[in-house]
C-alpha cells in the first residue's frame, strides 16, 4: 500500500474522530483531554504526511464529488510536505498545549471542532494537486480559523471587531486568489498545477494572475498593507489559536507564493519587484509597530508581519537572481529557513505569553514584570523565544538571517541593473529590521520578567499546568535545536533545493557552496563554553570569599521612595524610538496638567495620554471602508420598496436576456 | 602540532592578552584626556586597580533584581567570546569560528541585549532609560554596520574577516581605495556608538539626561560591577582592534611560534593605544550630541556605508 495514502487516510480518520470526541464528550476535564489528544493525532498524521511527502513519496489522491470531472486530488510534493510538516509540528505543540489552556468558552465544542477543522485544512492546502482542491481546502482553513478567532467574543468586547476583520480580510484573500488562479487555470486551459507549470505559458494574462494570486497570498501572510486583520486577530484569539495561525497558517501564504514561482519559473523582472514591494514595508513597518506596542500579543503580530517581509524579501533575492543559480538557491534556502524558524519561535513566543495571560491575567506588558521569580518555565521559554525574534545565536532566527545576508552580499552586484540598484537598499532594510527587531524584544522579555511587578496581577503570578509546561518546553527546544545543529536541517531539506545549494559540515554544521560561507554554531558555542568556564569558577571563588549583600531597596540615585510605579514600562521603553519614528507612526499625545488651586506654580496632577494606532488602517482602511459605506448607500436607493420599481427593473432583465439571446 | 589546537591556542592566547590589555586602553584614553584638559590623571593602570577594587567588594543587591549578576558574568563571557572570533593577535581561528563578520555581529549585539537587560533589571528610573536609549542607538547603528560589512565583503567575496584581513595584507594599496575608506570611516562611526564613546555617549558623565552607559550600570555594584567594567572595556577593546587591524593589518600573527605570537600581541596593542589616545584627544573637542540628534548622526555614516558599497560596483570591474 502507498505510503502516501495511508497517511492521508489515517489523517482523514483521526479528522472523525476528533470531531466525534469534540462534540459527543461531556464538558470538563474529561472533554479537553480526549479532544485535545485527537486533535494532537491528528496533526501528528498530517506531521507523516508531510515527512512522507518531503522524503519523495509518490502517489495521487483522487476524491470524486457529484460534480463531473472535478475531482479533488491531493499529490505530494516536496515543498507542500515541509509545509504539511511545519504545520503538523506547530499543531502537534499547540494541541498538547490546548490541553492545559483551554478554558470557558475556548473549551467548548464549537472551538474543539474548530480547532481540528482548522488543523484539518491547513494538513491538505500544501498537498492539493490542483486549483479547485486548493481553493476547498484554503477555505476550510479559513474557516476553521475565523470561528475560533470568534471564540471569546462573550467574554470581550474587542473580539467581534477583530473577528469581523478577520473575516473581510481572509475572504478578500479567497476572491483574490480564486480570480488570480482562475485566470492562470484559464491561461493554461487545465486547473491541475502540474499542467498549468507545464504549459508555460507568458503574457499580460499571466501577469495579471500572477499579481491577483500574490495579493491573496499575502493578504493571508500579513503582508503590508494587507496585514490589518493580524495585529487585531491574533491578541483576541485564543493564545494557542494565535500560535497554529501566526507560526503555521500565514506560512500557506507563503507556501502560495513560493508555488506560484515554481507554476511560473519564466516570469518577467518587475514580478520579484512586486514580491520584493511588498517585503519591504512588511519588515521595516511590521518591526517599527511591534517595537512601540506594548500589548503582548499584538507585539508578536507585527513581528509576524515583519517575518513575512524578511521571508518575501528572501524570495524576491531569489526571483531576482535567475542568472546566478547558486545565489537563487541560496535565498531560497533562506526563505525556508526563515519559515521554519519563524514557525519555532513563534510558537514558543505565543504559548509562553499564553502562559502569561493564564498567570497573571495582564497581557499589557506595562503591567508585567519580575515573571522570571514567579513563573520560571514560561520565562525560559520566552527568552529562548525572544532570542530567536531578534536572531540572536545560537537559535533558529540566528541561522535563518545569517542565510539570508550571506544571499544579499554573495548575490552579484554585476547580474543587471536593477538587482544593483535594489540591493544595497535592501541590505539597509534588513538591517534596520533586525536592530529594532532586537530592541523589541529586549523590550518584550526584559519588561515581562525582570524587576519587581508593575501591577497586582503579575505579583501573584502562578506557574502554567503540565501540559502546557511540556509544550512550550518542546517549541523552545526546537528553535534551539535548529539553531545549534542547522546541518540535520539541511539534510531534511536537500528534496527541496537544487542540488548542492548547501551542505551539512562537521558537528550539524551548515556550509553554503554558493554563496562560500560556513556556520558552525555546535563550534562556536563548545569555544564559548570552555572560554565561559574560568570566568565562572573566578565568579564562584569571589562570590565565597565576599557573599551577596541584599537590601530591601535599590539606590536610584539616593531616591529613598523608588516603589514599583518608577520602573520603566514598555510605552516608555519605546519613547524615543516613537520620537524618532514619529513621521512614520503619527502618534498622538495628550498631557492633562491639574494645578493645585493655590498656586498654579505646584502641580496635583498630571495624566499623561499616548495613543498609537496602525497608520495603514486608520488612513487607508477607513477611507476604503467609508466609500464603501457610500456606495452602500448609493446602492439602497435602487430598492426603494415601491413594487412598481421592481416590477420594472424585472422587465427591463428580462429584455436584456432576449436581446442577448436574439443575438 | 594539529592546526586545530594551534588555531585553538592562538585564539586563546589572544583572548588572554586581550582581557589584560584592555583595562590599560581605557587607562591610555583616559590619561590622554586628563593631560589635555590640564589634569594630572590618575594613571594609565588606574582601570586595573578600579578592578581588582571591585572584584574584591561584596555585591549589593535590592530586592526585585532577578538576574543582573548571571547576566553581568554572561555580558563578560560574550565579550570574550567577541575577542575570540577577531582577528586581532592572530590570523589564525579555531575550528568553526571563520571569524564571519555576521557571526562577530550577532554577539556584539548579544552583548548589547545583556546589558541592556541588566539595565531593566535594575528596577529602577534610570536603569531603564539607560537600556531604552542604548538599544535605540544599537538599533540604528544596525544598518550602517551590515552595510559597511557589505561593502568591505564585495571586493574579496566573502564576509569572512580573516580572508578580508590577507587581502588587505597582500594587497595594501586596496585600504586606501574610496570603498575600504569610506567603508572604514562608517564603521568607525558605528564602532563609537556602540561603545558609548562621544559624541553618542559621554562615558564620563552621570548627569541623568544625558548618560547611556552609566544609567545601565548606575545600581550594579561591587563584583557585578566589576564584571560589567570589565567586559565593556574589553568589547571596546576588540572594536577599536578590528578597525586598526583593517586600516593597518600588519604584525598580525600568521603561524603558530612564540616570537610570531608575541610580535602579533605587542603590535594590536599598540594599534589599539595608539587609536584610543587619538579617540582621548578628539574627544576633548567633542561635546556630546542630544539624543534625538543620534539618528542623523547615524544617518549620515549610514550614507557613508552606502556611498562605499556605490563606489564598490564602480571600482571593481566585472
Amino acid at each position: 500500500m502507498n505510503v502516501f495514502l495511508a497517511a492521508v487516510s489515517a489523517h482523514a480518520l483521526v479528522l472523525a474522530l476528533a470531531l466525534l470526541v469534540a462534540l459527543a464528550a461531556p464538558p470538563g476535564r474529561g472533554r479537553n483531554l480526549l479532544a485535545g489528544g485527537a486533535c494532537l493525532l491528528l496533526a501528528g498524521s498530517g506531521t507523516v504526511a508531510g515527512w512522507v511527502a518531503l522524503t519523495g513519496a509518490q502517489g495521487r489522491i483522487s476524491v470524486p464529488t457529484p460534480l463531473a470531472g472535478l475531482d479533488l486530488t491531493l499529490v505530494p510534493t516536496p515543498l507542500g510536505g515541509l509545509f504539511t510538516l511545519v504545520a503538523g509540528g506547530v499543531g502537534v505543540v499547540c494541541a498538547l498545549y490546548a490541553i492545559g489552556y483551554v478554558q470557558g468558552a475556548s473549551a467548548s465544542r464549537t472551538s474543539w471542532s474548530a480547532f481540528a477543522v482548522f488543523i484539518a485544512g491547513m494538513m491538505v492546502v500544501p498537498l492539493a494537486a490542483d486549483v479547485v482542491t486548493f481553493l476547498v481546502a484554503w477555505e476550510v482553513m479559513a474557516i476553521g480559523s475565523t470561528v475560533l478567532v470568534f471564540t471569546e467574543h462573550q467574554a470581550r468586547a474587542s473580539v467581534r471587531p477583530a473577528g469581523l476583520w478577520y473575516a473581510v480580510m481572509t475572504h478578500l484573500s479567497f476572491l483574490l486568489l480564486a480570480a488570480g488562479l482562475g485566470v492562470l487555470a484559464a491561461a493554461s486551459s487545465s486547473t491541475s498545477f502540474a499542467d498549468i507549470a507545464a504549459a508555460r505559458s507568458s503574457g499580460g494574462l499571466v501577469s495579471i494572475g500572477f499579481v491577483l494570486a500574490v495579493l491573496g497570498f499575502a493578504t493571508k501572510a500579513g503582508a503590508v498593507p494587507l496585514h490589518v486583520w493580524l495585529p487585531r486577530a491574533h491578541p483576541e484569539a485564543p493564545s494557542h489559536v494565535s500560535a497554529l495561525m501566526s507560526a503555521a497558517m500565514v506560512k500557506m501564504g507563503i507556501y502560495g507564493i513560493l508555488l506560484l514561482t515554481r507554476l511560473l519559473p519564466s516570469g518577467p523582472g518587475w514580478w520579484a519587484l512586486v514580491v520584493l514591494g511588498l517585503g519591504l514595508p512588511s519588515a521595516l513597518y511590521g518591526i517599527l509597530q511591534a517595537s512601540v506596542t506594548s500589548d503582548l500579543k499584538r507585539l508578536l503580530a507585527y513581528s509576524t508581519t515583519e517575518n513575512v517581509g524578511l521571508i518575501l524579501i528572501a524570495i524576491a533575492v531569489a526571483m531576482l537572481t535567475p542568472t546566478r543559480p547558486g545565489i537563487a538557491a541560496t535565498a531560497l534556502l533562506a526563505a525556508l529557513l526563515l519559515t521554519i524558524s519563524h514557525a519555532a519561535f513563534k510558537t514558543a513566543l505565543f504559548l509562553s505569553a499564553g502562559s502569561v495571560l493564564h498567570g497573571t491575567g495582564e497581557r499589557d506588558l506595562d503591567r508585567m514584570g519580575g515573571l522570571a521569580l514567579r513563573m520560571p518555565v514560561t520565562t525560559g521559554v520566552l527568552a529562548v523565544g525572544c532570542l530567536g525574534a531578534a536572531a540572536l545565536p545560537v537559535t533558529s532566527g540566528f541561522v535563518a538571517e545569517w542565510t539570508l545576508l550571506q544571499a544579499l552580499i554573495h548575490a552579484d552586484a554585476h547580474t543587471d541593473r536593477l538587482t544593483t540598484a535594489v540591493l544595497p537598499l535592501v541590505m539597509g532594510v534588513v538591517a534596520l529590521t533586525a536592530g529594532l527587531a532586537l530592541l523589541t524584544f529586549t523590550k518584550a522579555f526584559g519588561i515581562a520578567s525582570l524587576a519587581r511587578p508593575r501591577s497586582p496581577g503579575a505579583a501573584t503570578a502562578h506557574e502554567a499546568s503540565p501540559s502546557m509546561r511540556v509544550a512550550m518546553v518542546v517549541a523552545s527546544l526546537g528553535v534551539l535545536a535548529i539553531g545549534l545543529l542547522p546541518g540535520q536541517l539541511i539534510r531534511v531539506l536537500t528534496t527541496i533545493l537544487p542540488p548542492g545549494t548547501a551542505r551539512a559540515t562537521g558537528s550539524g554544521g551548515l556550509a553554503l557552496p554558493g554563496a562560500d560561507a560556513a556556520l558552525d554554531p555546535t563550534a562556536i558555542i563548545a569555544f564559548a563554553v570552555a572560554l565561559t568556564l574560568p570566568m565562572v569558577l573566578t565568579a564562584y571563588r569571589l562570590a565565597r570569599r565576599a557573599p551577596r549583600q541584599r537590601s530591601p531597596l535599590g539606590w536610584g540615585c539616593g531616591g529613598v521612595r523608588t516603589s514599583s510605579r518608577m520602573q520603566y514600562t514598555a510605552t516608555s521603553y519605546a519613547e524615543p524610538l516613537t520620537r524618532v519614528f514619529a513621521d512614520a507612526l503619527a502618534p498622538t499625545r495628550d498631557v492633562t496638567v491639574t494645578h493645585v488651586e493655590e498656586s498654579r506654580h505646584a502641580l496635583q496632577s498630571m495624566a499623561y495620554q499616548q495613543q498609537l494606532v496602525d497608520v495603514v488602517e486608520s488612513r487607508g482602511y477607513v477611507r476604503v471602508v467609508l466609500l464603501l459605506d457610500r456606495v452602500g448607500d448609493w446602492g439602497r436607493t435602487v430598492q426603494n420598496g415601491n413594487i412598481h420599481r421592481y416590477l420594472a427593473f424585472s422587465f427591463a432583465a428580462l429584455v436584456v436576456v432576449l436581446i442577448g439571446v436574439l443575438q | 602540532m594539529s592546526t586545530t589546537l594551534a588555531g585553538s591556542l592562538a585564539v586563546a592566547v589572544q583572548v588572554l592578552a586581550i582581557t589584560l590589555a584592555a583595562p590599560l586602553i581605557v587607562g591610555v584614553n583616559r590619561q590622554v584626556r586628563a593631560r589635555l584638559e590640564g589634569r594630572a590623571g590618575a594613571g594609565v593602570f588606574q582601570p586595573w586597580r578600579d578592578l581588582r577594587k571591585l572584584m574584591r567588594k561584596n555585591p549589593i543587591t535590592a530586592d526585585g533584581v532577578i538576574l543582573a549578576s548571571t547576566l553581568s558574568v554572561a555580558l563578560a563571557a560574550a565579550s570574550g567570546l567577541l575577542v575570540a572570533l577577531l582577528p586581532l593577535a592572530t590570523n589564525l581561528t579555531a575550528p568553526g569560528l571563520r571569524g564571519d563578520l555576521f557571526v562577530v555581529v550577532s554577539v556584539l549585539l548579544l552583548g548589547s541585549v545583556l546589558i541592556a537587560l541588566i539595565g531593566l533589571d535594575a528596577g529602577s528610573a534610570f536603569g531603564g532609560m539607560g537600556s531604552s536609549r542604548h538599544m535605540m542607538v544599537s538599533a540604528l547603528v544596525e544598518p550602517t554596520v551590515l552595510v559597511a560589512i557589505y561593502a568591505l565583503s564585495i571586493p574579496v567575496g566573502a564576509s569572512t574577516l580573516s580572508t578580508i584581513l590577507a587581502a588587505r595584507m597582500s594587497e595594501p594599496a586596496s585600504i586606501v581605495s574610496p570603498v575600504s575608506a569610506l567603508a572604514l570611516v562608517a564603521l568607525l562611526v558605528a564602532v563609537i556608538a556602540e561603545t558609548g564613546r562621544l559624541p553618542v555617549d559621554n562615558p564620563s558623565t552621570h548627569l541623568e539626561l544625558t548618560m547611556i552607559h552609566e544609567a545601565m550600570v548606575l545600581e550594579a555594584s561591587g563584583r557585578d560591577l566589576g564584571w560589567i567594567e570589565l567586559a565593556s572595556w574589553m568589547r571596546m577593546t576588540a572594536l577599536l582592534g578590528l578597525v586598526a587591524n583593517l586600516a593597518a593589518p600588519w604584525g598580525i600573527a600568521e603561524e603558530f611560534t612564540a616570537p610570531a605570537l608575541a610580535v602579533g600581541i605587542v603590535a594590536v596593542v599598540v594599534k589599539i593605544a595608539m587609536l584610543a589616545a587619538v579617540i582621548g584627544v578628539v574627544e576633548i573637542f567633542l561635546a556630546k550630541l542630544r539624543l534625538f540628534r543620534v539618528p542623523e548622526l547615524m544617518a549620515g555614516s549610514f550614507v557613508l556605508g552606502f556611498l562605499a558599497v556605490t563606489a564598490s560596483y564602480l571600482t571593481v570591474t566585472p
